[in-house]
């Protein structure tokens, strides 16, 4: 009873600063190793410690199954809508030079919507395995 | 004997081959797909360890330096690494799925309750 | 001017796109009619490719409009516009059949799951044909294969898992290796592109990274393709997953591996120094040959039908292998034909299978007793198929086989011409064993076939089979583009 209560008490501090660490990876992977699937295994790790600690069920209250799957198929679309966007913008497919009148920026723009659709498939993905694997032990006993 | 600029490549093929080994030679379901695993390990080394230039810093530009190390083999190993993330989710899935069926993992025991069934299955 | 300029593109991303529509619009009917939907403009985009390719050439698409050497480029020649129409016309023929066949075999709640691993099934197999990236095959071939071995799971017996596991070992060592082979390439060329390393290999040829990379991509891509002694993922894989699965499987995914196989010989390695600096024509002929026979004496013997049709498979494709290893244009026309005509065969022979799985509750030679009589029309479909997987003229078995007997006759294989004859004789073997169980047995008493073969099964397996008496009789299709292919890639095309 005890050491539950430390271990609560220390992830309630600790997850914030995971999921800030999972932003601050998404958005400095131009600058430095990080980008679209580091962040969100990242993200997928602070749920899932908060799984670990609080119970599969909480978790599960917290980020319920129905949104897992959709975040899954939600981040390809927003990758795939970004190829689109070039193609309906007069470029190829996947085109980012045509998303902004100066091709540098489109760029930073492609980029940045094609990784915001990584991290949200990737962790979409990582939280639906641990929920299934979870859920499967459960179902034993 | 090892010169020094192919120390790399002589980690890779041992963990190749100590890969492909534990694939091949253990029974045990899981033991296969973690040997799937550092077989898979020993590519990301074969791409990577070429692309690290002697004195080449990062790759993002800057007005300090002028040799950099190449981006382009950790663009493909990061593609290489989910695909492997998704092939041993997948067979640790289809394990769990088998555990529940069979009742074990070791693929010796498997392949007898298998040809025992068969043999049944055959004359229906 | 719009939408034909991209049609390499959307050829790929619509069924891709399909595959996350179906997950997040699951629902009782909506997944059927999204997948069918992108299956279909699949074909139509694929016929207008080939239209243009054969009207303007080869048709070269920059993804992301990074030129051709630093970005990934989509490169639509004759060969890849036939395996695109190939797969995206089977895919569009499965489609249909697969939603009375898996009310069958696949559990209700999963019906929306099988659909999104379709789209990426067909999304994988049209990107690996489409791409003229090295890497990019890769990705694309582990996309196909990664929804590959989940649909194989789908299958109803406990068995599917394990077939399903053994593939995946399998298949993941297959794709590895390629990837070694695609890295060494790079290492010894610096460019991923398959046409910018062809011309740079020029300067390296020879040396032994350059050879270690052509065994290491000759195996990997063997290991796909099931040649002989790497097949033993095949018959469990076939015989086990739903019968949609197999007719899909077995009529494109290994063809496609072959096409890689092609590409990379003789787009990449100059078709000539290659196979006469390795011994690689021997090795090939050996191991077709081995395929061929021992395969063919393998399926005399099972006793599940489409186990039986798994082994025939193995032995086809030691056909098409046997047309690479003569190294001549007649050779390679008759393995690209034979690509067209075994995957309309093989894709009509389990999708009858399927009906008689539906109707029979099986497809063991214990079940099928007397089948003649209770499915007349099936029977005689797989029949039909059976005369051309032995070669009878008038079906399309009989136009690879023709090609095959012409390349041997023009290097003085006589003792080859032997063999290809010998080998149809064993093929004649294991159809025969079906057309007795069917006609001269009588059916069981016990298994009720009141169930009926509905139209949407029905209407694409009586397609294919058609399809398979028409190509046999009409080649100019598939010969006709055959021979332009060979000319081309032995003109020394890229």
């Amino acid at each position: 009873m005890r050491n539950d209560l430390i271990l609560r008490v220390i992830a309630k501090l600790l997850i914030p600063f995971i999921l800030l660490f999972a932003l601050y990876v998404q958005f400095h992977g131009d600058f430095g190793p990080g980008g679209g699937f580091q962040a969100g295994v990242i993200l997928a790790a602070s749920v899932i410690f908060y799984a670990l600690i609080y119970g599969l069920d909480d978790a599960i209250k917290v980020v319920p199954e129905p949104l897992v799957e959709s975040m899954m198929a939600l981040g390809v679309l927003i990758y795939a809508g970004v190829g689109y966007a070039g193609l309906l913008l007069g470029g190829n497919f996947l085109d980012y030079f045509v998303l902004d009148p100066n091709p540098v920026h489109g760029q930073h723009r492609g980029i940045f919507w094609v990784e915001v659709g990584v991290a949200i498939t990737v962790s979409g993905v990582m939280l639906k395995i641990f929920y299934m694997f979870a859920a499967r032990g459960k179902s034993d006993d | 004997m090892i010169s020094g600029g192919h120390f790399t490549y002589f980690i890779t093929i041992f963990l190749m081959i100590a890969g492909l080994f534990l694939v091949i030679a253990r029974g045990n379901l899981i033991k296969k797909l973690i040997g799937l695993g550092i077989f898979q390990t020993s590519v990301y080394l074969l791409y990577i360890a070429p692309g690290k230039l002697v004195g080449g810093t990062a790759p993002i530009l800057s007005p300090e330096f002028t040799i950099y190390s190449n981006p382009l083999p950790h663009v493909l190993i990061l593609t290489a690494i989910v695909v492997g993330v998704a092939t041993l989710a997948l067979g640790l899935a289809l394990v769990v799925r088998i555990r529940e069926a069979y009742d074990t993992i070791e693929e010796d025991e498997i392949l007898a309750v298998d040809s025992a069934h068969e043999t049944e299955v055959q004359t229906t | 001017m719009t939408i034909a300029t991209h049609l390499p593109a959307l050829q790929v991303v619509i069924p891709l796109v399909a595959a996350p529509l179906t997950v997040l619009l699951r629902g009782r009917h909506l997944p059927y009619f999204i997948s069918l939907a992108a299956s279909w403009i699949a074909l139509v985009i694929a016929l207008l490719l080939w239209q243009q390719v054969n009207a303007h050439g080869t048709i070269s698409y920059a993804i992301g409009k990074w030129p051709a050497p630093w970005g990934i480029e989509y490169r639509v020649d004759q060969l890849t516009a036939f395996m695109l129409v190939l797969v995206s016309g089977i895919a569009a023929l499965v489609l249909p059949y697969s939603r009375a066949s898996i009310k069958n075999e696949v559990p209700p709640q999963q019906h929306y799951l099988f659909y999104t691993m379709f789209s990426l099934c067909l999304t994988g197999l049209l990107g690996i044909s489409i791409t003229g990236d090295a890497f990019n095959i890769f990705v694309f071939l582990e996309i196909s294969s990664l929804s590959t071995y989940v649909l194989i799971a789908l299958g109803r017996n406990r068995r599917a898992l394990i077939a399903s596991y053994q593939y995946l070992i399998m298949g993941t060592i297959g794709a590895t290796f390629i990837v070694i082979g695609i890295g060494l390439l790079y290492l010894m060329t610096g460019s991923l592109n398959l046409a910018d390393i062809g011309r740079r290999l020029a300067q390296v040829q020879g040396t032994r990274p350059v050879l270690a990379a052509l065994a290491f991509l000759t195996v990997g891509i063997s290991l796909k393709l099931a040649l002989f002694p790497l097949h033993q993922w095949l018959p469990d894989a076939y015989a086990h997953a739903p019968s949609a699965v197999s007719s899909f499987l077995a009529a494109t995914a290994t063809k496609v591996a072959v096409y890689v196989l092609i590409r990379f010989y003789f787009s990449v390695f100059d078709a000539s120094q290659v196979l006469s600096q390795l011994p690689m024509q021997e090795m090939m002929l050996i191991l077709a040959l081995a395929g061929m026979f021992a395969a063919s004496a393998i399926a005399i013997y099972q006793t599940d039908l489409k186990r039986l049709f798994a082994y025939s498979s193995v032995a086809q494709i030691g056909y098409i292998i046997l047309g690479l290893s003569f190294n001549s244009p007649t050779g390679l026309t008759a393995t690209v034909v034979h690509l067209f005509n075994h995957g309309v065969t093989k894709g009509a022979i389990f999708m009858l299978l399927g009906a008689v799985t539906l109707v029979m509750g099986g497809s063991t030679m214990a079940r099928i007793q007397g089948l003649g009589h209770r499915m007349p029309l099936v029977s005689f479909g797989i029949v039909l198929c059976g005369l051309s997987l032995i070669g009878v003229p008038g079906t399309v078995g009989f136009i690879s086989k023709w090609y095959l007997l012409l390349a041997a006759i023009e290097q003085g294989q006589g003792w080859l011409v032997f063999l290809i004859l010998l080998s149809s004789l064993l093929a004649v073997v294991y159809v025969w064993r079906f057309v007795e169980a069917a006609y001269f047995r009588e059916p069981r008493k016990d298994i009720d076939a009141d169930t009926r073969v509905p139209w949407s099964m029905g209407l694409p397996s009586g397609l294919l089979v058609i399809a398979c008496i028409y190509f046999g009789l009409d080649t100019s299709f598939t010969v006709g583009s055959s021979v332009k292919i060979a000319e081309l890639l032995f003109g020394g095309m890229r």
